[in-house]
């Protein structure tokens, strides 16, 4: 079900480039890529955002440099050169992190180093930014970061409200709601995405046969 | 330095901590190669045996690049190791067996991007695991993440069978049952300390 179209050529706008990452070709719900850390670090909507906020940065910066090189990068190696450069931005991340806030990197762990294996970068670096010129490069990150970002969001609002019975570490219940415990454990993130994901099938099948 | 046995280090990579059910690594193939057990068998077989190498690359790595003093450049050399073994394990596979080979696909050159490969090798310098301890670690890493791979995909054959509603088909079915296997795999947290 996942289409791509961003090889669509000339029939695609501006606009359209930044749009499409965020609803029609969502990464995580339609695309489904990136599921590791979609997963892992969407217990609570803090750590879902800054996820999604490093994930975009990384993604931004590495579609900028791919698609400045894209005509000095041998075909052959390319694949390897993009890895290096996601490799480099990601240590940036990582060490910028660990000077903004050491709670927040805590809590992130190892995943934060692992956005260097995020499929979703690497496929917008071999699938887009490297055939297309910089600004509509920036102009796709933006849109794929955002459209990540925010459905990292959805999961880890959903797992903390209903998990912990809390929103960005403010209580929402009255006294004496049952935390659904499983929500926080790996098992809840799994039953989270699906719902999500039935909840979009249902809207696309809609609009289908309307 | 640690105490863990060998033998705990094993049943908590394998099973406690399961790689793709409790840390949610290796989760692409995870759900694009679990269709049928066969295939999944021998993606889970490639996965542990990058897994090893890789993992004692990374010991190599980690300690020469702490004698050296350059701890900025861990991440970018673990995957560029990870990436050259990938690749040799994909000639080797071309050579040995050209059906299997096609059948992998796409997903054998991903397996670069395979986070729990990256994952074994990051933890295991992050907890501190001596040689014999890292290569244990990587091994029940990978029979973990075959293990979870095997069980899904036969569960994934059986479902072909089942009459489902139409909108639930494809990966949010998958991502139930997966759930519901993390549920399962739950119950081995008894078995080593944490």
């Amino acid at each position: 079900m996942s289409k791509d179209t961003t090889a669509s050529g000339p029939a695609a706008t501006t606009t359209d480039e930044f749009i499409k990452g965020l609803w029609r070709e969502n990464p995580v719900f339609v695309q489904v890529l990136g599921m590791c850390p979609v997963l892992a670090v969407s217990n609570t909507a803090e750590n879902a955002l800054a996820m999604g906020l490093a994930t975009a940065f990384v993604l931004l910066m590495s579609n900028i440099l791919v698609s400045l090189l894209r005509d000095f990068i041998p075909k052959q190696v390319r694949i390897a050169s993009y890895i290096l450069i996601i490799a480099t931005f990601v240590t940036v991340t990582d060490y910028a992190i660990q000077a903004i806030s050491v709670e927040l990197y805590k809590s992130l762990g190892a995943f934060i180093s692992l956005i260097v294996v995020n499929c979703l970068i690497l496929s917008r670096a071999e699938a887009f930014a490297s055939k297309n010129t910089v600004g509509k490069s920036i102009l796709d990150a933006l849109g794929m970061g955002i459209g990540f970002t925010f459905a990292l969001f959805c999961l880890g609002a959903v797992r903390e409200i209903l998990g912990n019975g809390t929103l960005f570490d403010w209580a929402l219940f009255p006294e004496g709601f049952q935390n659904w415990i499983v929500m926080i454990l790996p098992a809840g993130g799994f039953f989270t995405l699906a719902a999500w994901l039935l909840i979009i099938n249902v809207i696309q099948t809609r609009k289908i046969k309307s | 330095m640690n105490t863990e046995s060998l033998g705990t280090i094993f049943l908590n990579a394998a099973l406690v901590n399961n790689f793709v059910l409790a840390y949610f690594l290796g989760i692409c193939p995870f759900l694009g190669v679990s269709g049928a057990v066969k295939t999944a068998s021998k993606m889970g077989v490639a996965v542990m045996f990058v897994m090893v190498i890789s993992s004692m690359c990374a010991f190599g790595i980690h300690a020469f690049l702490a004698a050296i003093n350059a701890p900025y450049l861990q991440l970018i050399s673990y995957i560029v190791v990870i990436a050259s073994t990938v690749q040799l394990v994909e000639m080797f596979i071309k050579k040995m067996s050209p059906s299997l080979f096609r059948s992998l696909g796409i997903f054998l050159p991903l397996i670069t991007t395979n986070c729990a490969i990256l994952g074994v090798a990051l933890f295991q310098t992050n907890k501190g695991y001596g040689f014999l301890e890292s290569i244990v670690y990587a091994l029940g890493a990978g029979a973990g993440f075959t293990l979870a791979l095997l069980l899904i995909a036969g569960l994934r054959e059986q479902l072909n069978f089942a009459d489902v509603p139409q909108i639930s088909k494809g990966t949010a079915l998958t991502l139930f049952i997966a759930g519901i296997l993390s549920l399962c795999f739950m119950g081995f947290a008894g078995l080593g300390a944490q």
